[in-house]
């Protein structure tokens, strides 16, 4: 149903001819060398159709007879359900059908660990806009009408506010399962020997951090639309990020065989995360469609997109770190503490990344981290854009900014001398290939003017530095297999025309016309030859979803096998007709010809239909499963990538003293992409990525109101502050490109890495500019004034949380680190029994590829 | 109370949609919003908060930008709508929807039909806008993904070539810097 995916073609050019760069003379040389289309700057495949109206979101399908389905939420934080009455409901002229809990009892998660979640809670309510019942009728109106005819009766119970709260034993925890009452998660990894590190240090900090959770706010509100058919076949479309999770989902829930269910993702309009879990309106509209034999469709309001949420968690950090006199960590201890809201949604993986890749950008001799996720009865919690890990990146940037300034060195100076090596190990075994962040330090440090500016500030007005990294995929699927990760078809045409069929889904990171521009580059025809079938289960392999930064290194690597294969039959054919060797075969402009003699060969066309004649039809397929992590203990599935991305961040920023409030003119960016495919997008996923760190920095927070039960304090467009053009910042926008032995041409990740060191640029700005610190973001004026007031009175001048909570850690997982002589398990071989699980609902890596 | 299924009869306007005079009968209750996207069939309108919260729901209501989910249908009769699907002429692109198309203007494009009218409607008042003027025009459409750097930019040089000059994007636009 999308209207424009085959438009692309080079900007204000032609249909046909991208070969040729679409803005000449400016194509830089830098990277890309005798590349045709990838790295230049064509026109997304479905520009068109987005500048135009004619992408077909989910609320833009309507089906004959279709019904408007609406979901009657909880107005309790916690309550038990005693009874729905629907009888009234269904009485309503125009309603075709009403569901409670009972009709859909299976339970659902993402993670297999985490089964927690009911499509209509059929028992119990554990957080404000809960699903308890749901109706479809003929119209909107009705179906809202109706809802007001479902009597419910709740009994209210205690209410789980915050963390701290849930850290008490109960015997009435909200969920059956979880490692402590109402601790869903506890973790405790060791890398090393972590007191002989602090014993080792010359200077040690320990401060605390808190960062706010914030939500996605995609500008499309999720939508869904159902059709069941009567011989036996369900459609779904909707604006999700992970179409091949929801199939699951609906076959386990709806106990349908997968084969009976299609699965379509339409465009999305921004996902950023909300849109990776399986939704319980996906499936309530499924079952609706079932029972009525009617299209049903659901479009959530704004509202209801916030009690959607799975944004970032809310997370109280511990950081203990020790140095040398130069600024080695030598060890590093980290605590973190997850509000996590009232399901375990992404939860387990979130936990486990707010200590995962601390490690991946400065070298720490030994670490230890513990972290714990706390159920609350919020709206639950789940992957944002860096998924747990801009959280513990604030911490850590912010603490080395202290510790430079403890030792007396720049802190540009202090990071460049640590940087973790290019094809390393580090202490938590994760694998570290191309590593360009040295050379992102240096570029924004130059741009910026920071050695001369830094150091010269002026009261009000100050430079904040920092650093980050970011997976470009991650190492394990979500539930434990041993197939690939993402599938590409390619089919070709007696025409000349190529269709890509992926089942990665497009959220507007430009994720079909990578996989149209890598194509063309191994054929060598135009991008606009090129047809792009992604996100449908019927008809795409499957790709496990556009979440943790994988599709471009996954589905463009697959995609690149699957060029490559029809390359080789092709270039099979041709040599025989033309007899000249294969390998002196060119495939470039739409032919394929000799490279000694290019006025022999063959068009494109013509040579695939030769290879129709003499070998049938002609279609290949690629895949791309990520190399094997050599870490082998119990949590070692979360961290490991194929590729790890880098950026450093450098914010100005000018405080007034009177008001608190922060203002962001610049922020120089530097990003080690690897090799961009398209820069336009990379250029566009910095600036997006620079835009949604500076609200979490300064103003976007998801709030609630305790002394009202936890109603959720803001959730309209309006309250919840995001940044407007008044507000967003000038970019400077620079591209490293180190290729890396693991992406397609040596691409790397780049939607989530440059939002990381945002936050902490800033707060580190901050300090530079009124010599105060503050330790929470988002940075707000009463902050600030707060921290400016209390170093007037004498004190230290900081805002941020006081104390971390007692939490009863477990035993540690002891790992020794690769130069301590370890193999990448725990010591004691805790982490080798046969089959056991890693958080997540993987196996240990022993039965990995 | 359970609230009576909406009976009124419906409404019945004539408008101008893009340039084509149209007669459209729509519940009386609804938005200029909902007529567009659901009696018009003219899905590029979007909706993002249907709270006039957000922008992405503009067309020009007599030249004019208005947020259509604060708009009543009622009060369009016999007034002239442009929507994103009229700003292109004939086959030939919009000089902004060029322009967004090739600078990355539009990421998941879902906010663009917002931005692009209203970025119109600011032209056609104001052809040499400066920076700060596109960013007060554009104050009340949010977009997610851009960051609205690559809007900004895509408006300037949509401007220029609306006044005629032979405007290229920047090298560090389509580049960025290295």
């Amino acid at each position: 149903m999308d209207g424009g995916k085959r438009a692309g073609g080079r900007p204000g050019g032609s249909a046909v001819g991208d070969h040729a760069p679409a803005h000449p003379p400016t194509r830089p040389t830098v990277g890309g060398e005798g590349l045709r289309v990838v790295g230049a700057p064509l026109r997304k495949v479905d520009a068109v159709a987005k500048v135009t109206g004619r992408t077909r979101f989910a609320d833009d399908l309507a089906l004959p007879r279709m019904l408007w389905c609406k979901l009657l939420r909880s107005p309790h934080a916690h309550a038990r359900v005693r009874r729905v009455e629907t009888s009234r409901a269904e009485e309503l002229d125009g309603v075709a059908a009403v569901l409670t809990g009972a009709a859909l009892p299976m339970p659902f998660g993402i993670l297999p660990v985490s089964q927690d979640e009911h499509a209509l809670a059929p028992d119990r309510v554990r957080f404000i806009g809960d699903a308890v019942a749901a109706v479809a009728a003929a119209t909107e109106e009705i179906a809202t009408a109706a809802l007001e005819l479902i009597e419910v009766e709740y009994e209210p119970l205690p209410v789980i506010a915050d963390p701290e709260a849930a850290i008490a034993p109960t015997d009435t925890p909200l969920h059956d399962y979880g490692d402590a009452g109402n601790l869903h998660k506890l973790i405790h990894l060791q890398f090393g020997d972590v007191d002989a590190g602090f014993a080792a240090a010359e200077h040690v900090r320990e401060d605390l951090y808190f960062y706010e959770g914030n939500t996605h706010l995609a500008m499309e509100q999720h939508a869904a639309l159902a059709d069941w058919s009567p011989d036996g076949k369900l459609t779904l479309w909707s604006s999700t990020q992970t179409p091949h999770y929801v199939h699951r989902a609906l076959a386990k829930v709806l106990e349908l065989p997968p084969s009976r269910i299609r699965v379509i993702a339409t465009p999305n309009g921004g996902g950023f995360g909300g849109k990776s879990d399986p939704f319980n309106h996906e499936i309530v509209v499924a079952k609706l469609a079932m029972v009525t034999g009617r299209p049903v469709k659901i479009a959530l309001t704004r509202e209801e997109v916030f009690y959607c949420h799975r944004g970032r968690h809310p997370t109280l950090m511990w950081v203990k770190s020790g140095v040398t006199a130069d600024g080695r960590l030598t060890a590093l201890h980290f605590r973190t503490l997850l509000d996590g809201g009232g399901y375990g949604s992404y939860g387990v993986a979130s936990t486990y990344y707010t200590g995962a890749l601390q490690t991946v950008t400065y070298r720490v001799d030994r670490y230890r981290f513990e972290g714990a996720r706390a159920f609350t009865n919020k709206a639950p919690c789940g992957p944002k854009r860096g998924h747990g890990t801009p959280q513990p990146r604030f911490a850590l940037e912010v603490q080395l900014d202290k510790i430079a300034e403890d030792l007396g060195v720049d802190p540009a100076e202090l990071r460049l001398r640590h940087l973790v090596p290019p094809a390393s190990v580090t202490a938590n075994w994760l694998r570290i290939g191309s590593m360009g962040l040295g050379r992102c330090i240096q570029q924004v440090v130059t741009a910026s003017g920071w050695a001369t500016r830094h150091a010269r500030r002026r009261p009000g007005w100050g430079l904040g530095l920092a650093c980050s990294s970011y997976i470009s995929g991650a190492g394990l699927p979500i539930y434990w297999n041993d197939m690939p990760h993402s599938g590409v078809q390619l089919k070709l045409d007696r025409g000349g025309g190529v269709t890509v069929f992926c089942g990665s889904t497009d959220i507007g990171q430009g994720s079909d016309s990578i996989l149209a521009t890598i194509v063309a580059e191994v054929l060598g025809v135009a991008v606009a030859d090129i047809a792009v079938v992604t996100a449908d289960t019927d008809l795409t392999p499957v790709d496990l979803g556009s979440y943790s930064s994988r599709v471009t290194l996954m589905s463009g690597n697959a995609a690149l096998q699957a060029a490559e294969r029809a390359r080789e039959i092709l270039t099979t054919v041709v040599a025989a007709k033309l007899a000249v060797p294969a390998a002196r075969l060119v495939c470039a402009a739409g032919r394929l010809f000799d490279a000694e003699n290019p006025e022999l060969g063959l068009a494109f066309a013509d040579a695939v239909q030769l290879a129709e004649a003499k070998m049938g039809t002609v279609g290949t397929v690629g895949s791309y499963t990520p190399p094997r992590s050599p870490g082998r203990y119990r949590g070692a599935g979360v961290g490991p990538s194929p590729a790890y991305s880098y950026s450093a961040a450098v914010a100005e920023v000018e405080v007034d003293p009177e008001t608190g409030i922060v203002v962001v003119p610049k922020i120089w960016i530097a990003h080690d992409v690897g090799q961009c495919i398209n820069p336009v997008t990379v250029v566009g996923q910095v600036e997006g990525s620079v835009y949604m760190g500076l609200g979490e920095a300064l103003m976007e927070e998801m709030a609630y109101r305790p002394a009202r039960r936890l109603l959720h304090r803001i959730p309209s467009m309006l309250e919840y502050k995001s940044p407007t053009t008044l507000e967003m910042c000038d970019v400077e926008t620079y591209l490293i490109e180190d290729p890396d032995p693991s992406g397609p041409f040596g691409a790397k990740e780049v939607g989530q890495g440059p939002l990381l060191p945002v936050p902490p640029a800033v707060a580190n700005a901050v300090y530079a500019a009124v010599g105060v610190r503050i330790d929470e973001v988002p940075i707000t004026p009463d902050k600030v004034l707060k921290a400016l007031r209390q170093q007037a009175r004498g004190g230290p001048g900081r805002t941020g949380p006081e104390r971390f909570p007692d939490i009863p850690w477990p035993e540690p997982t002891v790992v020794p680190t690769p130069w301590e002589g370890g193999d990448g398990r725990a010591a004691g071989g805790a982490d080798r029994s046969a089959g056991q699980r890693t958080a997540v609902g993987s196996v240990t890596p022993e039965r990995q590829h | 109370m359970p609230r009576p299924r909406p009976t009124a009869d419906p409404a019945v306007i004539t408008l101008e949609v893009n340039g084509e005079r149209c007669a459209v009968a729509f519940a009386p209750h609804k938005t200029l919003l909902e007529v567009l996207r659901e009696d018009l069939d003219l899905t590029g309108t979007k909706h993002g908060c249907e709270l006039g919260e957000c922008g992405t729901c503009t067309v020009l209501l007599d030249d004019a930008p208005v947020l259509s989910c604060l708009v009543l249908g009622l009060a369009c009769d016999g007034r002239r709508v442009r929507t994103v699907e009229g700003m292109a002429e004939g086959a030939r692109l919009h000089p902004l929807q060029e322009t967004f198309a090739d600078l990355g203007a539009a990421q998941c494009g879902y906010c663009t039909p917002g931005f692009l009218l209203t970025a119109q409607a600011l032209l056609d008042a104001n052809p040499r806008p400066t920076r700060d003027e596109i960013k007060a025009a554009l104050a009340g459409n949010l977009c997610r993904c851009t960051g609205y750097l690559k809007i900004y930019e895509a408006v300037e040089l949509a401007a220029a070539r609306l006044r005629g000059e032979d405007a290229e994007p920047a090298r560090e636009t389509l580049y960025g810097r290295r």
